[in-house]
């Protein structure tokens, strides 16, 4: 175990599909560390590979997914890459969990709520029937379910929307994980309902010092409950940096555009909204240089023959993939 | 509000007026659910009235049985002073190219056999409207109008196209009637936001070109805000409060309407999530709805008398409308 290097080290990771169509490069060559205890904020549009990654992470694809033979995923100072199935269950569910959007997809609906919480303690801990089940109601508990005693006992269905992904985050807590993957963990869920969870994962996160990426295509979700956000385009990383400094000095013009398009509550109405123009691209057939350049309003002649590369310009963590960057002077290269 | 407004007002009429609407479903002999339990409002030509309110509360049925899909149980709706729940079958058929409907899911609310022509034509057909030619032009203008390119789309099927260009075919479908009715129920909830804003720009711009009044139904504020003239607040089948939408975001009178504002997560780092105002708990279940003021169980501000008294939706300013016994003032 690495005592203090970052906790999950992704290193030039492509996860391609092979199709009848062509190979779709979901996941294009993204590299990027997280420590321990850290909240990254995964944002991009559907389709832009957010989703793909952390499944490559926890080793969940299916058969025509291929992963870059030089990619290396070290987690905990062990290459995921380089481990069996066995190796990877074992470690799937105890040191990284994942939580998903549609909480009644996720759950078994013919098992009851406290069955599902037992299973995942009694396969990775040991634990003895009726421990797990003691721990159930404590974790039911601990994720804010009035009457945990009475819960642990019913099936999903009996249960709401907001509850169910209670239940969710529960059984992913179980067995205390160091890393916490959540997947549009309330775009299915109300506003009401969702800043509940919102801060539960938070809270969780803190107490249990894990370290957690939450993966949204809502920067409002994001905004106030990360430390880091990385944003994804097409495939690939586009821009990374601290929570506020990403919203208080955007640099990629695809962050900016994309934070410019959200409705705003200050807005007056009928405010003519910002677009971005056109749509993402084709991955079997990516646009050659940025792959952003066909919609981007700042693009020239280079963006659209040379890929930009992530990098900073001058001091800092804040990085981003452009030839072009927003508020730089004219002419100046990344 | 000017004096000239106040007058307009008194003198326009409504081009859809929504009487005292109840819709009810039988589920057993003992349960009804109690979907939408006597909602009014009216909406004045080129206004567009936003519909909110959590998943459940009935703002998808109002929408659809103002469609008269399906009828309301009771209750009026007045659309250009003709009553369509009293309209027989083939008289209600016809007074459809008036009002129109988009839905949340652009691509499983077209046929995904049919070319998009033959999708956008059909309610010419089934309203016997002009000829071949006449209809066929109507088809292109109307997919120019949303942006696409009717060269390009006429001959192609849904799963060619984006769900964001679906929208833009689902809504040249609506339009191609010329209604002076526009429903939308939830039309960007599926798209991604730079997609959103797209079809937002779209549908204001379609409003203006078309002269449209526009019913929007919605769970997002932000862009019910950026759409709509006027909003409804709904709860349990309920309006819980009715004014425009600069009044609404401003000064919230309903505690649940003040609590969904406080519920929005803002993009914005420095402002930390705030701690939403709503009791813990959830939606009751519209079988057995709570009596007396619906969100009683959940409102913060709740008394004996909310326990017992509905209150009713009553004007506590000019154009402000909320039903609650101890509403939200300004200190």
């Amino acid at each position: 175990m690495i005592e203090n290097g970052p906790l999950l080290q992704v290193e030039n990771l492509r996860t391609h599909f092979v199709t009848e169509r062509g190979l779709v490069r979901a996941v294009d060559g993204v590299s990027f560390n997280l420590d321990q205890g850290v909240t990254l904020g995964l944002v991009g549009e559907s389709g832009c590979g957010k989703t793909i990654l952390c499944r490559t992470l926890m080793g969940l694809l299916p058969p025509s997914a291929k992963i870059s033979e030089d990619a290396r995923v070290v987690f905990n100072g062990r290459d995921l890459r380089n481990l069996n199935e066995k190796a990877l269950r074992a470690i799937r569910g105890r040191e990284v969990a994942m939580i998903f959007q549609d909480p009644m997809t996720s759950l078994n609906p013919v098992m009851k709520v406290g069955a599902q919480i037992s299973e995942t303690l009694i396969h990775h801990m040991g634990t003895s029937k009726q421990e797990a089940r003691e721990r159930g109601i404590e974790l039911l508990r601990a994720v804010g379910i009035s009457a945990p005693e009475r819960r642990i006992d019913e099936y999903p269905h009996q249960l709401s929307g907001g509850i169910r992904q209670r239940v969710a985050i529960a059984i992913a807590l179980a067995c205390e994980p160091k890393l916490l993957i959540a997947d549009e963990p309330t775009t299915a869920l109300d506003v009401t309902v969702q800043s509940g969870i919102l801060d539960l994962l938070r809270e969780q996160q803190r107490e249990r010092n894990m370290s957690m990426i939450l993966i949204t295509h809502d920067l409002g979700v994001v905004a106030g409950r990360t430390d880091e956000i990385a944003v994804m385009y097409a495939g690939k990383m586009v821009e990374r940096s601290a929570t506020k400094q990403l919203f208080g000095n955007t640099r990629m013009p695809y962050t900016q555009a994309l934070m410019e398009s959200i409705p705003q509550l200050d807005h007056p109405t009928h405010t003519r909204l910002k677009t971005i123009s056109g749509q993402p691209p084709n991955l079997i057939y990516p646009p050659p240089g940025c792959r952003f350049a066909p919609r981007c309003s700042r693009a020239e002649e280079r963006c659209r023959a040379e890929e930009p590369q992530l990098g900073a310009d001058g001091a800092g963590d804040h990085i981003f993939a452009c030839w072009r960057p927003v508020g730089a002077a004219e002419g100046e290269a990344a | 509000m000017s004096q000239a407004e106040q007058q307009r007002d008194a003198m326009a009429k409504p081009v859809l007026r929504v009487e005292d609407m109840v819709v009810e479903f039988r589920l057993s002999k003992r349960e009804v659910v109690h979907a939408v339990s006597g909602v009014s409002f009216d909406i004045y030509p080129g206004e567009t009235l936003g519909l909110v309110g959590e998943s459940g509360c009935g703002k998808s049925t109002t929408a659809r049985s103002v469609m008269q899909l399906p009828v309301p149980t009771s209750g009026k709706v007045i659309l250009n002073g003709t009553d369509l729940t009293a309209l027989s079958g083939e008289e209600l058929r016809r007074q459809r190219k008036d009002f129109q409907i988009i839905f949340q899911d652009p691509i499983s609310s077209l046929n995904p056999r049919r070319k998009v022509k033959d999708i956008v034509e059909m309610p010419l057909v089934v309203m016997k409207e002009g000829t071949p030619e006449e209809r066929a032009a109507r088809v292109r203008e109307v997919l120019t109008a949303v942006g696409l390119d009717p060269d390009y789309a006429l001959d192609r099927r849904p799963f060619q196209f984006s769900g964001g260009q679906c929208q833009r075919i689902s809504i040249a479908r609506a339009l191609v009637s010329e209604p002076s009715v526009l429903i939308c129920d939830e039309p960007v909830s599926a798209l991604d936001v730079s997609i959103q804003a797209q079809i937002i720009n779209l549908l204001q711009d379609m409003k203006e070109r078309y002269d449209l009044t526009m019913l929007f139904i919605s769970h997002d504020l932000s862009v019910v805000k950026v759409v709509c003239d006027r909003v409804a607040v709904m709860y349990l089948g309920r309006i819980c409060e009715l004014t425009d939408s600069e009044t609404l975001y401003r000064k919230p009178a309903h505690p649940y309407t003040a609590a969904l504002l406080s519920a929005i997560p803002e993009a914005d780092p420095n402002r930390a999530p705030q701690p939403i105002a709503m009791k813990d708990g959830e939606l009751p279940s519209a079988t057995n709805p709570p009596p007396g003021c619906r969100f009683h169980t959940r409102c913060p501000r709740a008394q004996q008398i909310c326990t017992e008294v509905i209150p009713p939706l009553e004007e506590i300013a000019a154009r402000h409308q909320v039903a609650c016994h101890f509403p939200l003032s300004d200190d």
